[in-house]
Order: structure tokens, then C-alpha cells, then sequence
């Protein structure tokens, strides 16, 4: 009898009686009556930046005030005007500056960002990327977890992944440092097409 | 409405102005109120140290001393709360066991003085600063009052009993309910961690200026006035029977 | 008791009372920032009901979740096995490393791991791991094992952390500022990625509806590791199973909440199918969770989430250290779930306890913890794993207890030691007297009293 065998037989003989499962509705209409205005609260409390602004161009503008064209910058978006292909080896993006990727959505609770691989290029980068700016549509924006996984149902990703603010940790006697082993900044743009004019947050 | 006085084994040999000032407030809510001398203990000590199967005699004895009255109450809500839960007869299940009637009529003091009693006026003084240590088994087991832990509304029966006190003036403390330390055997058996977390607890209570810690258990006292007396210091426990029994 | 249990090492902890202090302060704090977080969440309790009835469920169809996780990852090219106890794990990830000619592996946290020793088996084999989560590779530079599932280092202060760095990453002697050590633990680290062909992390949650499983970190470890690595082994307990996807939606807002009070880990990250090219493998293992299973006073203990609210809450272990609880996961949980794996060693462990109650009120999955703890003292001393002169304290008590004139006559001489031969009660051999004085002796009794005044 193989191990798994074992284990199976032991589990059965050993579960209890059956529970149901609970629904899922909450008690309450939860979350704020501005998701986007909560979504970049917690976002820059937990030390990462937002940006409100009109279009790709807007994202454009301020991406190339911030970086020298001597830091390697990638895209993943379409609507920055340039793109990045698939790479053959991961660790060629060790030198990436800033990467710049469009997720599908945010979440006002705690301000993370869905993205899948598709949108990523690699796995590796949004990771590997010293700095990472993600853009979303400001109307794209949940109230909470529960509804994050209303839309994304049961899409079919390899790899996917919430992103909240930059990397970090407080191992060290509780101290918060932002940059630990993934990106030193991060940064999103919602793009508001309800916006007349180049203004941001 | 006939109350039978249930005084826990050490506040019986070691604290009885808490009996008395127990029996004294239960009269003046017009309880008639009886004491079976042949009480001894709930258990707890036993059953809370692994030894739940040495404890049927005391059960035995327990049920045999209170099944007749109405209510039973106890000036300590960890001993209460034992017998709630643990309380069982040598023989019969659910109805047919006597400890079935005796678990649902025992009340801890403060909450029979506000869920039976209804009191909603103390005749009493008691003009000082005082700190109220939130015991553990009463606070979550019984709930005499919220616990920081839960999103939920705030509410006390203590603080509620002790606000109708005349002159009295209850502190804020910075942990308002961290457990003092006195954990039954725990407090000889880890006795390090014990004792630091009575220091601790003392040491909120000074930092915010207490006179008088009290609260609804006698043992968690103990355990901080033997501190307290250790470090030689000014401020005195007492059980909130006593506060509420205090002249008015 | 030995040396080696509980009481004897919080003993030899306290003896530092200011770093008592600071450990129990700055644990307190993790406690109070979870406050802030939580207090924000109006459905909070009824996300922890929630959240526990689905464990409920869970455990309640083990088996057949088990089946659907393996059925549905082998379906999107992960690769399955199972480990029965913690040598069978250490054997599986050993062989796999093995048959890729590796010798080096980067590894994110995993309780799971520490647990199996696989440190300590692999290096025996030959094979270095380096512990990327910050906390972890400071453990594991010191030569210590985490005391905190969450926060591994948690027992360390800067200075202590700024040495090891010193010695072993080459910073200044001296420098203790976090966010120097930090980066001074980046770039090391980041060379480690990049070098190393196998990643091995641990599990959040397993979800049974489409074989993913989720990994959460706030440095990104676990992502610079894997998406790296040829391999990726992820190793998990078998209770770490969710049903359907949309569950994450319930527990990945009570997770972080409860463990550091941020409302969501920087990374959440959900692996469903390798890299093209890479090999993705998971380890489920059950080492006596089948068996805890079957206990029906303990089987909820199998709910845990590893988020660890309960240890930062419990005012034993702040003022007693991870280190004391000599198991891999500490704390209340711990206690409840290691007297199954060995009772004899661990049988201490639920006596390390007050029963406040904390524990069980703060846990997002609702495990009666602090019931447990009382029931596992029942057993232990069942199965004769109490002292001897404890028992034969307990026997005379009940003797005592049961007996209401050996009570009075106990009561009266007890009484009169303590007032007449108080150095018989005021001395070395009482363990009350070591720290407290002890109370004053009353002149009768309450039932002196009543039959004087009243009778």
C-alpha cells in the first residue's frame, strides 16, 4: 500500500461527520462609498504610491520624468507605445529598473493589484524589477477580497498574484523597511477617463 | 427567593470578610440567604491541574449541598464558571443528572446582581481611585464584560455596579484585559512567568494611579497582593463585595 | 521536571527581566496593531465564523478534497506526492534535488519544513539551503531555530542581528540600523536567486476546486525563488486545504489581519501550473495530522491558518520566548498540537498556560484552544505522563476536598502555621514565596464566622 494509500485510509476512517459549508453572504453591505478613494489611502499607508490620471499618455509623461533613459525600463502595457517580448531566460531581467505592467484590477481593503502571467511577461519581473508601477482603470476598483474573487471566477492563469505596495519586512525589531527581496517602490496609475484634463493625485 | 451562599475554599479560610460582605449585600436585595456548612470546594484546583477524575467526590458533595435552593452564588467567577461546565453526577445523563439543575441556577455575584437582582442603585462610599482587574474566567467564560479581543460593543456589570458607588473614581489601565498570572497550580508550577505577570499587572494599576485593585475573584487578588505586600506598597486589594458592601 | 521543559526554560528567561520586557512589549504590539486592523472590519466575527465552519467542512471531507487537490494539480502538470511522516518528506524533496543534480536550493518559509528537520536532513546529504525570508537566514546564520512561525527572529534585538550580519555577510561592526541590515540581507540574498536551480516553499492555502495553491510573503522571497528555479517544491500540510477559490476571498482577509495587522501581505501569490520549462512539484504531508484527526477533543487544532494571533496574544508566551516551548510551532497552537506527535515530550506544553481564553478569541479560524489545553491535561495525566508528587499533591487534595471535617481541620491547621510558624510557609521551599508574600491569616474562617454569628 503506497503512502498515499495510507494516508487516504486513515483520513476517511477519521473525518467527521459532515459539516456543511457556510454561505458567503456577509451581514451587511460592507466596504467604503469610494472604493478608489479608499484603494489609494491604504495604498500609500502601506508605502505605495498612486497616481490619478487621464489616460496612457499622462502614465507616460510622468514614468519618463522620474527615470533617466540610461535605467533599463520595461513594458508590458500596449498603451505605453512600446512592449516588451517574451524573454528566453528569466534571469536576463536582473538589471530591470522599473517594469511597468497592466493588472486587471484593484482592491480598496488593502490596496493590492490582480495580475495574471499574461500580463506580466515573465513570472520573474514583477518581482525581480527594483521598481514596479502597475496601471488600472480607476473605475476597476473592488471593495473587498470577496468581490476580487467574484471577477476572477475561474479564470484559467498559471500563475497569478495580488501585489500590495512595494516589497518589505519588519524582521528587525518590528522596524518597517520597504525593499526587501521584490521591487523598493511601487507605484500605480488609475486611469480615470472621466478626467478632462492631465492632472494627478 | 432562597440563594445558597457558595464561598470558595480559599476565600473561606483565608478571606471571609468577602463571604460576609457577599452574604451582607444578598440580604439587602432581600435574598434569603442559607450557608451549608458542609461546603468545601469546586475542583478546579484538581480538574485544571489534569485531574478531573479525582474530582467526583467534591462533585458529589457540591450537588448534595446545593440541589434545594433557588439560586446558588459565588463571590468568584472562576469557581463559577468551573461548576457550569465541569459539573457532573457520579450517574444519569442530561436531565436525569442532579448536576444538570445545579449548572443552570449558580450565578457569579456581580452578575446576579445585575441580571437577577436588576440593582440599579448602590447604597455605598467608597471615595477613592480605584483599578478594576478584569479576571480572565469570568470576563470570557461568564461574560461579565466584553473582551478586547472581539469586534464587538463594549459593555461591564462590575464597572456597572461599581459606578453606583458613591466617590469612587475607576482609572483607565493600559492593558485592560491581560490575565494577572495566577492560573491556579500554574501560579507555583511556572512560577517565574506567574509572578512577572502579577508585576506587570501591578505595575499598570500604580502607573495609573490606583489606591485599591479590586475585582471579582479573590485568587487573581491574592496573587497581586502578595506582590503588592512584597514590594511594600501603599495600595491594598479588595474583592468588589466589599467595595459594594461598603457603608454608604 | 527536567531541565528541558517549560517552566525550567521560561525560568531561565526570566532571569533578564528588562529583555522580558522588551520581548513581551514589542509582541504586544503585534497584538495591538492587529487590533487596529480588525477593529476596521465591521464583519469581522462574522468572517471568522465563516472561515471556521469552512475548516469545518474541510476537515469534515478530507479525503475526498485531498483527491480533487491531486486530481485537479496533476491535471495542470504539478506534480503530487505524499509523505506520511516527516522522513518520507525529507526523502521525497532529497531525491527529487537529487535526480536534478542539485546541491544548492533557496527556501521561503515553511513551518512545515521545521517541523521535518529538512535543514539539518539535507545538509547531511550534502545539500545547502539558504533560508530567504529576512528572519529565517537570521536564524539560520545564528544557529537557532525561529521562535515565532511568523516573525522568526522576533527573540533578537537589532544589535544581536547587526553581529551575525557582521559575521557572516561582512557589515560593519556595529551597524544595527534596520534598514541597512536589510539591504546589506537584499543583495546577498538576491545573488542566492540567481545563482540557484531549485526553489522550495511552503503553503498558505490549497485550494481543491483547481489544484492552485497560494503562497503569501511580504519580501517576495517565495516569487524571487520559485520563478527562478528549474524546480519548485512546494511542501504543505494536508489540512492546509480550502474547498472552492472563492474562500481565498474569506481567509486572505483574515490571515494577515490576525498576523501583523496589515490588511493583505505584499504578495499573494497563486500557482496553478509550472513555468513552461520548469518543474513544479508539491509534497502533501500528513506526519500525525490523520491521526489528530480522529480525536475528536483535538481535531480542531487542524484548522489552524499558522497566523500565529494567538501566540502574540498569550501573555505566557511574550514573557517566556519561543525557544521554551522546545517544539517547531510554539505558542498556544503549539501546545495543543505537538502532545499528539509525542506526548511524553511534549507533555509540559498545555500546562504552560493560565487559560485566560485569549488565545481561542483571537483565532480567525475560532480553534478552542484554550479548551483544548485543559483536555490535553487531562490526558496527559490519563496516560502518566504527571509527576509523581503531583499526583500525590492531587490524591491528598481530593482526600481533603472530599471530606468536609478533614477540610475544617485542614483549614484551622493551615491557618495556624501560617500564624504562629510563618517561617515554615515563608521559606526557600515554597515556590509561592520565591516572588509574593503570603496572605494575611484571618482569625476564623467564613465558616467560623457564619456558625458564630449566624447559626
Amino acid at each position: 500500500m503506497s503512502s498515499r494509500d495510507k494516508i487516504l485510509a486513515v483520513i476517511k476512517n477519521n473525518q467527521p461527520e459532515q459539516r456543511e459549508l457556510p454561505s458567503l453572504v456577509p451581514p451587511a453591505a460592507g466596504g467604503s462609498a469610494d472604493p478608489a478613494k479608499q484603494f489609494v489611502e491604504v495604498l500609500e499607508a502601506i508605502g505605495g504610491r498612486a497616481y490619478i490620471v487621464s489616460g496612457w499618455e499622462r502614465v507616460g509623461t510622468i514614468l519618463r520624468e522620474e527615470y533617466t533613459a540610461d535605467k533599463r525600463i520595461v513594458s508590458g502595457c500596449e498603451g505605453l507605445g512600446f512592449m516588451m517580448g517574451a524573454v528566453d531566460d528569466p534571469h536576463s531581467l536582473e538589471n530591470v529598473e522599473l517594469a511597468v505592467l497592466e493588472a486587471h484590477f484593484g482592491v480598496a481593503e488593502n490596496g493590492a493589484c490582480w495580475i495574471t502571467e499574461d500580463r506580466m511577461i515573465e513570472r520573474a519581473l514583477p518581482f525581480i524589477t527594483q521598481n514596479l508601477a502597475l496601471v488600472i482603470h480607476k473605475k476597476d476598483i473592488v471593495p473587498t477580497m470577496q468581490e476580487a474573487y467574484q471577477r476572477i471566477a475561474d479564470a484559467a492563469y498559471g500563475f497569478g498574484t495580488f501585489i500590495a505596495g512595494p516589497s518589505k519586512t519588519a524582521d528587525i525589531e518590528q522596524s518597517l523597511v520597504l525593499g526587501a527581496h521584490g521591487p523598493r517602490s511601487m507605484t500605480v496609475f488609475l486611469i480615470d477617463e472621466g478626467m478632462s484634463d492631465a492632472g494627478f493625485y | 427567593m432562597r440563594v445558597g451562599l457558595f464561598i470558595p475554599c480559599y476565600v473561606d479560610q483565608l478571606y471571609p470578610q468577602v463571604g460576609i460582605a457577599t452574604l451582607h449585600l444578598l440580604e439587602k436585595y432581600g435574598c434569603e440567604v442559607d450557608y451549608p456548612a458542609d461546603q468545601t470546594c469546586c475542583g478546579q484546583p484538581m480538574a485544571n491541574s489534569g485531574f478531573e477524575h479525582l474530582t467526583q467526590g467534591c462533585n458529589d458533595l457540591f450537588i448534595k449541598n446545593f440541589s434545594d435552593y433557588d439560586y446558588i452564588v459565588c463571590p468568584s467567577g472562576s469557581c463559577t464558571l468551573h461548576i457550569k461546565e465541569h459539573l457532573h453526577g457520579s450517574h444519569g445523563e442530561g436531565d436525569a443528572d442532579p448536576a444538570t439543575s445545579v449548572r443552570k441556577k449558580i450565578y457569579e455575584l456581580v452578575e446576579f446582581l445585575t441580571d437577577v437582582l436588576k440593582v440599579e442603585s448602590i447604597e455605598a462610599s467608597f471615595p477613592h481611585k480605584v483599578g478594576l482587574h478584569q479576571s480572565c474566567h469570568g470576563q470570557r467564560g461568564l461574560k461579565l464584560a466584553q473582551m478586547t479581543e472581539l469586534v464587538a460593543p463594549p459593555f461591564s456589570k462590575p464597572e456597572k455596579l461599581l459606578k453606583m458607588v458613591k466617590g469612587i473614581e475607576l482609572i483607565d489601565l493600559t492593558r485592560k484585559d491581560e490575565c494577572c498570572g495566577f492560573g491556579g497550580t500554574f501560579c507555583v508550577a511556572e512560577e517565574a512567568v506567574s509572578v512577572k505577570m502579577g508585576k506587570d499587572r501591578v505595575a499598570d494599576h500604580v502607573h495609573h494611579g490606583a489606591e485599591y485593585i479590586t475585582g471579582a475573584d479573590m485568587s487573581c487578588l491574592m496573587h497581586l497582593e502578595g506582590i503588592l505586600r512584597r514590594q511594600k506598597s501603599s495600595i491594598r486589594v479588595k474583592h468588589i463585595a466589599e467595595i459594594l458592601d461598603s457603608k454608604g | 521536571m527536567s531541565k528541558q521543559d517549560h517552566a525550567a526554560l521560561a525560568d531561565a528567561f526570566n532571569k533578564d527581566e528588562p529583555r522580558v520586557d522588551w520581548h513581551d512589549k514589542t509582541l504586544w504590539f503585534v497584538r495591538e496593531k492587529r487590533d487596529k486592523a480588525v477593529f476596521k472590519v465591521p464583519e469581522w466575527e462574522w468572517l471568522r465564523e465563516t472561515a471556521s465552519q469552512i475548516k469545518n467542512n474541510v476537515l469534515s471531507n478530507l479525503s475526498e478534497y485531498l483527491m480533487q487537490f491531486e486530481d485537479q494539480a496533476t491535471r495542470n502538470g504539478i506534480i503530487v506526492h505524499w509523505a506520511a511522516d516527516a522522513k518520507e518528506h525529507n526523502e521525497i524533496v532529497y531525491g527529487l534535488l537529487k535526480k536534478h543534480g542539485v546541491d544548492k536550493m533557496v527556501k521561503s518559509k515553511s513551518m512545515l519544513t521545521e517541523e521535518c528537520h529538512l535543514n539539518e536532513f539535507l545538509a547531511e546529504q550534502g545539500i545547502d539551503v539558504v533560508d530567504t525570508d529576512l528572519g529565517e537566514r537570521v536564524v539560520q546564520l545564528a544557529g537557532e531555530p525561529p521562535s515565532h512561525i511568523v516573525l522568526p527572529c522576533i527573540h533578537k534585538k537589532k544589535e544581536e542581528i547587526g553581529e551575525i550580519f557582521h559575521e557572516h555577510l561582512g557589515t560593519p561592526a556595529g551597524n544595527a540600523d534596520p534598514q541597512f541590515l536589510t539591504h546589506a540581507a537584499r543583495l546577498h540574498l538576491r545573488e542566492k536567486f540567481l545563482t540557484r536551480k531549485a526553489a522550495l516553499t511552503g503553503v498558505n492555502f490549497a485550494v481543491a476546486e483547481t489544484g492552485e495553491f497560494v503562497v503569501c510573503t511580504n519580501e517576495g522571497n517565495a516569487d524571487m525563488g520559485a520563478h527562478l528555479a528549474d524546480i519548485h517544491i512546494a511542501c504543505m500540510g494536508i489540512e492546509k486545504l480550502i474547498p472552492l477559490r472563492k474562500h481565498l476571498g474569506v481567509f486572505l482577509r483574515l490571515l494577515t489581519r490576525s498576523a501583523t495587522g496589515q490588511p493583505i501581505t505584499t504578495y499573494s501569490s497563486h500557482f496553478r501550473r509550472p513555468r513552461p520549462g520548469q518543474e513544479m512539484h508539491i509534497v502533501l504531508v500528513d506526519n500525525g495530522r490523520s491521526v489528530q484527526l480522529g480525536k475528536k477533543d483535538f481535531r480542531n487544532s487542524l484548522k489552524c491558518i499558522r497566523c500565529a494571533a494567538c501566540f502574540n496574544t498569550c501573555p505566557v508566551y511574550r514573557r517566556s520566548g519561543g525557544h521554551s516551548y522546545h517544539t517547531a510551532v510554539a505558542g498556544p497552537i503549539g501546545s495543543i498540537l505537538s502532545p499528539n506527535l509525542d506526548m511524553k515530550k511534549y507533555a509540559d506544553l498545555p500546562f504552560a498556560s493560565t487559560l485566560c481564553g485569549s488565545c481561542s478569541n483571537v483565532c480567525p479560524v475560532k480553534i478552542d484552544i484554550h479548551d483544548q489545553l485543559y483536555k490535553w491535561r487531562q490526558v496527559i495525566v490519563q496516560e502518566g505522563y504527571a509527576p509523581v508528587a503531583k499526583k500525590m499533591a492531587m490524591k491528598t487534595m481530593n482526600w481533603v476536598l472530599s471530606n468536609p471535617s478533614v477540610y475544617h481541620t485542614a483549614g484551622k491547621a493551615g491557618r495556624w502555621f501560617m500564624l504562629n510558624a510563618p517561617f515554615t510557609v515563608n521559606n526557600g521551599l515554597n515556590p509561592w514565596w520565591k516572588g509574593r508574600d503570603m496572605p494575611e491569616v484571618p482569625k476564623e474562617s467564613f465558616g467560623q464566622w457564619y456558625k458564630r454569628n449566624r447559626k
